[in-house]
């Protein structure tokens, strides 16, 4: 008994906490079926499109001037486009410079709002004003116009769009962390570590950040279908990338010339913006279930 | 219940200053100016120095501000570098085109999302509320670019309900006065032609209010729901009311206030939708304008056009801040 009962006991509890995950895990897809829906779509989807040289059937820029404007058919599901292209080879493709310049514009906008928000929330007084002055400055502007207004000083491209959209987007991270570091930076444990002498930016690091993963992971997914919309927007205007890469919203507007007769090609790749869109919005409002009971 | 009025108004200047300001120097802090873009048309260094000198773009930047401030204030926006028209007259020529799309967008806006989100709330968890929602989520994930196009080729090209693109058809007798086209033919009792504006004005419209209605929709059915919960609405049923009167009477007003608020929010992201929707319709309006400069980089027009959207959005704020506290007599007293 001396020797045997701890190892019996250790298996029990190994088998109990494997049926309890799993047991938690099907708690979690029911109260949370569409998150759960919305996360693995969007995980399909990052999937599809990180892989998509080695899953795409054709080349999505050789021209096949024997299929020209083909509609959907068994060899070709989404049809061919002008130049004989295969569209679902295209659209598979097309997602990658939306997703990752979308991805960007979300991680800058998120550190630099952390940053700002956290740092005026927790240093209040002048900061906090001239900071947030700052951010409601760029607030008074519709987010699509203080975009152009970038795009238009910078010069078009990637990384010029990366960063306007990401300006747009500044102002509502800092928002949030700032209220979420006020509420807190006024909790005993912060004053209890304050008390014995820990330095600001421990505090900061320890205390503060860890806390306010949640609210931002939320805000982050929000942001993200915001982004996906900005940047297929610019991209259709012709602002973002240039061609001949395949993108989503530089799809539909070489679809434009064919609307009348093939509106298949600006259809597809809409498509893939909508439900991408709609998956990240699942996935958003999951996740605020899940992590920021206080904003539902 | 004058101070919750002047308040928001007394704001306005201060946040104009500001957004004219950060487009100045945005605009201006890049490395190369207008002359830099006509370089290729001017490849004399003498040259370009002149045209430098006469647009006072050689000027110390402190000094380029005072004179663009002092001209703003005047009412002049400098001169367009592609056709030299005066920005000013180029903007007041398309600003009313894009008021009324905006406006009947707008109305369109409200009236979708706040009824998709009402009917939402009241029929909650049954397949109306879930149909609702749907729609709802379609309209806030489908792109406006898209959307618009969609709408053409259903609208315009398969069922030929509506023109594709332009704000009038040619083939009507009209001359405009003000540039509103709904207000001048109304005024001149030219009804052909007003039902020929609308008649342009749907797709365009839908296009802008559908994405903003849905954004909205889902705001008004949870503030709702909130509503809904409230002991007054319990009281109201108890003593006999019907459903639908307390739904209307008691539970819509007080769910409505935030979204007075949300609607001045609302037309920002309209204006900034009408700035891919105008280029899909060819609407000739400020936002193509606006799209139309940045192509190719005329600069004071993009200075003007900016400043021009980003004053209606300033406006539409304070007004609707406005109308919230003299709706809400909390919102008064809390100041």
């Amino acid at each position: 008994m001396s020797a045997a009962a701890p190892d019996v006991h250790l298996a029990t509890t190994r088998r109990l906490t494997s049926r309890r995950s799993r047991v938690e895990l099907t708690r979690l897809f029911q109260r949370h079926t569409a998150g759960v829906v919305g996360g693995a779509l969007c995980l399909v989807i990052t999937l599809v499109t990180v892989l998509a040289p080695w899953v795409r059937p054709y080349d999505p820029v050789a021209a096949d001037t024997l299929h020209l404007l083909q509609p959907p058919s068994l060899p070709h599901p989404l049809g061919t486009d002008e130049l004989g292209r295969d569209l679902l080879s295209r659209v598979l493709v097309g997602g990658r410079p939306t997703l990752f310049a979308s991805f960007c514009a979300v991680v800058l906008a998120t550190v630099a709002g952390l940053l700002i928000g956290t740092v005026a929330g927790y240093a209040r007084g002048l900061v906090d004003t001239v900071l947030m002055r700052l951010m409601d400055i760029l607030l008074s502007f519709p987010f699509i116009l203080l975009a152009l207004v970038l795009v238009a000083a910078l010069g078009a491209g990637v990384p010029t769009l990366i960063v306007a959209i990401a300006v747009t987007q500044v102002p509502l991270f800092a928002r949030l962390c700032r209220a979420v570091a006020m509420s807190i930076a006024a909790t005993e444990y912060v004053d209890a570590a304050r008390a014995i002498g820990v330095g600001h930016r421990r505090i900061l690091w320890r205390h503060m950040l860890p806390n306010m993963v949640g609210p931002v992971i939320v805000q982050a997914a929000t942001t993200m279908g915001l982004a996906i919309g900005l940047v297929a927007a610019f991209n259709f205007l012709g602002l973002g990338i240039q061609p001949p890469t395949p993108d989503w919203g530089d799809m539909v507007s070489d679809g434009r010339t064919y609307i009348f007769t093939a509106p298949y090609l600006a259809f597809f790749p809409g498509m893939a913006i909508t439900i991408t869109v709609i998956a990240l919005s699942f996935l958003a409002d999951g996740l605020r279930d899940m992590l920021d009971p206080t904003m539902r | 219940m004058l101070v919750s009025i002047l308040r928001p108004l007394i704001a306005i200047p201060a946040v104009l200053w500001a957004t004219t300001t950060l487009t100045f120097l945005v605009l201006r802090l890049v490395p190369g100016d207008a002359v830099d873009v006509l370089a290729a048309n001017m490849p004399d260094p003498h040259q370009q120095a002149a045209v430098r000198a006469a647009w006072g773009l050689s000027r110390p930047l402190w000094a380029q501000y005072g004179s663009f401030m002092g001209g703003l204030l005047h009412g002049d926006l400098g001169v367009s570098l592609t056709s030299g028209v005066p920005v000013s007259t180029l903007l007041l020529g398309r600003f009313p085109a894009t008021v009324e799309l905006a406006v009947i967008a707008m109305l369109l806006t409200a009236a979708l999302g706040i009824g998709l989100g009402v009917v939402a709330a009241a029929a909650r968890n049954t397949w109306l509320d879930y149909a609702c929602r749907g729609l709802a989520l379609l309209g806030f994930a489908v792109p406006w670019f898209w959307f618009a196009l969609m709408l053409i080729v259903l609208f315009a090209v398969q069922l030929h309900w509506a023109p594709v693109s332009g704000r009038l058809s040619a083939q009507i007798d009209f001359h405009p006065i003000t540039n509103f086209y709904l207000i001048d033919t109304v005024l001149t009792g030219n009804w052909a032609a007003f039902g020929d504006a609308l008649h342009h004005l749907a797709l365009p419209a839908l296009a802008l209010g559908l994405t903003g209605a849905g954004f909205l929709a889902r705001t008004v059915r949870a503030m709702m729901l909130e509503a809904l919960r409230q002991d007054y609405v319990r009281t109201a049923r108890a003593k006999g009311l019907r459903r639908n009167a307390v739904v209307m009477r008691h539970a819509l007003r007080n769910a409505l206030l935030p979204v007075v608020t949300l609607l001045g929010l609302q037309f920002g992201s309209l204006l900034g939708g009408a700035l891919i929707v105008e280029s899909i319709f060819a609407w000739p309006g400020v936002a193509k304008l606006l799209v139309d400069a940045v192509f190719a980089r005329d600069y004071p027009v993009v200075q003007g056009g900016v400043i021009l959207v980003a004053t209606l959005f300033v406006l539409a704020n304070a007004a609707s801040d406005i109308l919230a506290a003299s709706i809400d007599p909390r919102i008064r007293a809390e100041r």
